[in-house]
């Protein structure tokens, strides 16, 4: 089988092909390097490319196999990770020059779980700083490129995941998903992104942006891959104490079995009109009569509270952000500025943080900081908290009608680089469907659902279930995917246009 | 140093002081527990290890590092409240005090804010007075949940402290310990006796710690830290006055000093129509005073929020009531069974109370040694050591087994008093035990008559004049002969013994 073959394969193809003995873990492996060394320079997917301890673990998981060992279902797929995940003596920088040369004592729970599966981590990708953007312009190391449209960003703060992914260079990727961090970048880039529900994956290595928002979750080009790396990473952590103790739900059954017959689907009302892209909204609404073509029923939902969300979410996330970054402070790792005789521990404190973060990064900490103040606290903290709660409230309402609910995953589609690089307000509405899952704790999916007439670019289509449902989103997700693909004779990806190859690119 | 050589034109005297205004206090003690491994991860909490042996990615805050609340922790701080009568929380959260501080790895320290787990307690107590001994209830606002931070060592510089130090090294050993702090509500109606009521409290508290076994309680460990906030008002019945809070006051001792000094400041400010700033202070053991530390102008604003990455603490009620039902007695019950076996009078035993003496005495007849003895070594020779390092009992380098030890040894004839308390010295010096102090010291009764007949002769040969006197029947004057035979044998010798036989070698 040729290196192209190999990249093109879906995860669980490639699993089959190594256990069949087709291709070696090695194979796979050397033949994504060489995927990432000829398209990465543009798309600029990777901040570290692992390939010694890829190699190292591929060669591994070859001897194992060959010794009889019995292997997982993702046995010698490759994989990568948004560089916030910790993983032991690699780089994991977060996408900010705080970070820079840093290398993580410990693995990540998922990191480890990945690594006991038989994953071979590629590399790590890049991401706004510490995820906060969703455009992967706020990176320190300079934005991720759609590789739909080089011009575009890949969505974020997980663009690098989702790009990574698109462009072949990995079949997996694991993102993070605080505001829709795995889901926004799914939809702009033509592929499957899961945020399960909050507490299903442990967050136990995965530095935090806001704790009680933040869930991991797998990026993938098909739903039934996404499904067979959310049952690798996800169950019960005692080194996270929001860590939910119960069996993972069976998503990987539900993605096989790709069925809606019976089901009660709710399109959210708030998340139509303006602002509302026409293609965005003609491809939904295409989707939405195809589940009820599949057998679905279907209704609208009015969920009024969730037009608070957003000002909610900006004072909650800002808050636990603000404290969260605390300790990068150049006294104990990372970069330290200003340091010398003179210096006074609080003066070095604020010279790194001032050098070491970004204007997102300083935006959202003095948001936060003000927020949490004495006498500011209950008009913006806890008026936020109050307005999590009836959104949780709406979510149940909801939930009592519907099986799921449904949306466009973002309201448009990728907006060119730079565009809304100086606008904060404009960025953050591209969270605007994403971020009510994320304060209530659902399980949220965006699933590809074509490509925009006006420019042709990938639509996504948001499912959520409720809290420990995740199997529901499979099945919504699995459907449709079957049935588009059925249209279409392939799938949404393999409509992205051609990377030009670098093949001069040094060997790493 | 006395309270009283401080009295100059910023202090009034604390008669004066207390005949002017009526002191309020309240009380924040806080508690290291000694759980085997740290509040939230794994790590141990041994005092006194390699720095930054006792450490992981939890309690160094590295990036991405959760905790996980240890349930020893919990269950000791429920059993505190349990035994200070305090309601336990059927819900309630920890939450995130945010200050930046090199020793504090997350840059915020996970504490309890709004909803400690224990509420509502008191503590009642016995301070002795003129009349006799007062009883007097302090009530306790809270007890709630905190971790410790690491510590800094200042190097360079004169004072030791971060102005002026050439680099600071931090041990994040103690970063993650954890705390309870125990609040008082405000102590009022004890007037002059405020200084008493708080080294009363914390001993009691200590005491109750001890018997709970909760915690060793080492103040110069710095395992049991006490803040002291202190306000003076003219009448009882007057509005709280400005208070000021006293911090890091670490023994039984400098808790009433403490107290003490802070009347007399305010009072002398009160009196001279100055005004009592609200601030945090700091008291200097060595030289008895507090010094200003922050106003309350300049104090930090902690941004308390739930901490997100804990889930709420719901202590099941069986496992309180059980917690309940599995509590020792009281110290003051114990106390007073111990007084009824032992025999003592009240006065008797408040010494023991008061010089923290109890358990070391109960466990130093428990390893063999007669109360009364165990009793005279601790509040004496013991006691007079720890004052004069100005430490608590507990902190001397001596255990009870020692103490029972060398009360066998006085009993068995081999030390007389004199020596006991060599062997004391050398015991605390850190020679050995005492069996090994005997030893090096070369410290033993000399019982035999030879080798003291010897020395009799010799000391009854130069001084004739002396030997005729007894000769011619003034016994009393034995004395000087025996005193230098006592001396010869550098105190060795039975002085009872050495009489007898001057008497008898002059007869
Ligand atoms: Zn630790």
């Amino acid at each position: 089988m040729s290196d192209t073959d190999l990249t093109r394969l879906t995860a669980a193809r490639t699993a089959a092909v190594i256990a069949a003995g087709e291709a070696s873990a090695l194979d796979v492996t050397e033949a994504h390097l060489k995927r990432i060394r000829a398209v990465d320079g543009d798309v600029h997917a990777f901040l570290h490319v692992d390939a010694d301890g890829a190699r190292d673990a591929a060669r591994r998981l070859d001897a194992r196999r060959s010794a009889g060992e019995e292997m997982g279902p993702l046995a010698g797929v490759p994989i990568a990770l948004k560089d916030l995940i910790a993983t032991e003596g690699v780089p994991t920088t977060c996408g900010s020059r705080m970070l820079e040369g840093w290398l993580p004592p410990y693995d990540a729970t998922v990191t480890r779980r990945l690594r006991e599966a038989g994953l071979v981590i590629l590399g790590k990708t890049n991401m706004d700083e510490f995820a906060m953007g969703s455009s992967t312009e706020h990176s320190a190391y300079g934005p991720t490129h759609n590789p739909w449209d080089l011009e575009r960003i890949p969505g974020g703060s997980g663009g690098g995941s989702a790009a990574a992914v698109a462009s072949f260079e990995t079949p997996l990727a694991v993102g993070t998903d605080t505001g829709g961090s795995i889901r926004q970048p799914a939809a702009v880039t033509g592929t499957v992104g899961v945020k399960p529900t909050y507490g299903g994956v442990s967050r136990y290595g995965l530095v935090a942006l806001a704790s009680s928002l933040d869930q991991a979750g797998p990026c993938a080009r098909t739903v039934l891959d996404a499904a067979m790396l959310h049952a690798v990473m996800a169950g019960h952590d005692p080194l996270d104490s929001t860590s939910i103790d119960a069996p993972v739900p069976a998503v990987v059954e539900a993605a096989r079995a790709a069925d809606v017959r019976g089901m009660r689907v709710g399109v959210v009302k708030q998340f139509s009109g303006e602002g509302y892209q026409s293609g965005v909204e003609q491809r939904f609404r295409e989707a939405v009569s195809l589940l009820e073509e599949l057998g679905a029923t279907v209704v609208e939902v009015d969920c009024p509270a969730f037009d608070y969300a957003m000002p909610a979410y900006y004072l909650i996330l800002p808050s636990e952000c603000s404290s969260n970054l605390a300790r990068f402070d150049g006294m104990r790792y990372g970069l330290r500025v200003g340091h010398d005789a003179a210096a006074s521990a609080e003066e070095v404190m604020a010279s790194t943080r001032d050098a070491g973060f970004g204007p997102e990064a300083k935006r959202r900490i003095m948001l936060g900081t003000y927020a949490l103040s004495s006498g500011y606290y209950d008009a913006y903290y806890g008026q936020a908290q109050k307005v999590r709660t009836l959104i949780v409230r709406d979510f149940q309402a909801a939930f009592e009608q519907v099986d799921v609910l449904v949306s466009p995953t973002t309201p448009t589609t990728a907006f060119r680089l730079g565009e809304r690089l100086e606008d904060p307000l404009q960025m953050y509405l591209a969270d605007l469907c994403t971020i009510p899952s994320n304060l209530a704790g659902n399980a949220s999916m965006s699933v590809p659902v074509g490509l925009a007439p006006e420019d042709g670019l990938p639509v996504g289509l948001q499912v959520i279930a409720p809290p420990t449902a995740d199997e529901r989103l499979y099945r919504v997700g699995a459907a449709l995917e079957a049935a588009l693909g059925d249209r279409w004779g392939h799938l949404l990806i393999d409509e992205a246009p051609e990377l030009s190859l670098n093949t001069t690119e040094a060997a790493l | 140093m006395t309270v009283g050589a401080q009295v100059g034109p910023d202090l009034l005297p604390y008669d004066e002081a207390v005949a002017q205004f009526d002191p309020v206090i309240g009380l924040e003690v806080h508690v290291e527990l000694g759980t085997v491994s740290k509040m939230f991860c794994g790590c141990a909490t041994e005092f006194g290890a390699a720095p930054n042996s006792q450490v992981c990615p939890t309690c160094l805050g590295l990036p991405g590092s959760l905790p996980v609340l240890n349930r020893t922790a919990v269950e000791s701080t429920i059993r505190v409240g349990l035994a200070l009568g305090c309601d336990i929380a059927e819900w309630c959260r920890f939450a995130r005090k945010n200050y930046f501080y090199p020793d504090m790895p997350k840059n915020f320290q996970t504490s309890q804010y709004d909803e400690p787990i224990c509420l509502d307690g008191h503590l009642d107590v016995e301070v002795p007075t003129a009349d006799g001994m007062r009883p007097v209830r302090v009530e306790i606002e809270r007890v709630h949940m905190e971790e410790d931070t690491g510590k800094s060592l200042h190097v360079g510089g004169a004072t030791g402290r971060i102005h002026g130090a050439d680099y600071s090294l931090v041990d994040y050993n103690r970063a993650g310990i954890p705390l309870i702090e125990i609040v008082t509500r405000p102590v009022e109606g004890v007037g002059s006796l405020a200084p008493e009521v708080a080294r009363v409290y914390v001993t009691a508290l200590r005491e109750l710690m001890r018997t709970l076994g909760v915690s060793d309680v080492r103040m110069e460990q710095g395992s049991l830290r006490c803040d002291a906030n202190v306000s003076l008002r003219r009448l009882p019945t007057d509005p709280l006055g400005t208070r000021s809070e006293t911090k890091n006051v670490n023994s039984l001792r400098s808790v009433e000093r403490a107290v003490r000094y802070e009347i007399t400041r305010q009072a002398a400010l009160l009196s001279s129509g100055g005004r009592v700033v609200q601030e945090t202070r700091h008291w200097h053991e060595d030289t008895g005073v507090t010094t200003p530390g922050r106003s309350k102008e300049q104090a930090e604003d902690y941004r308390y929020f739930p901490e997100p990455d804990l889930v709420p603490v719901a202590p099941d009620r069986a496992w309180v009531e059980e917690l309940r039902a599995g509590l020792p007695a009281a110290p003051g019950t114990r106390r007073r069974e111990l007084q009824e076996t032992w025999g003592l009078s009240e006065f008797e035993m408040q010494s023991l109370v008061n010089a923290g003496a109890v358990e070391l005495v109960e466990a130093t007849v428990a390893a063999g040694a007669p109360q009364e003895a165990a009793r005279k070594w601790w509040t004496g020779e013991l006691s007079r050591n720890a004052n004069a390092q100005g430490v608590d009992l507990t902190a001397l380098p001596m255990t009870p087994e020692q103490v029972a030890r060398v009360v066998a040894l006085v009993d068995e004839g081999t030390l007389n008093d004199k020596l006991a308390r060599q062997v004391i010295e050398g015991v605390l010096a850190g020679e050995g035990d005492p069996d090994e102090v005997v030893a090096k010291r070369g410290l033993a009764v000399v019982s035999d008559d030879g080798a003291l007949i010897a020395a009799v002769d010799e000391a009854l040969a130069a001084a004739p004049d002396v030997a005729e006197k007894i000769r011619g029947g003034k016994e009393a004057a034995a004395g000087a002969i025996v005193g230098a035979v006592m001396k010869a044998t550098r105190g060795q010798a039975d002085a009872g013994r050495v009489r007898e036989l001057v008497l008898e070698r002059c007869t």
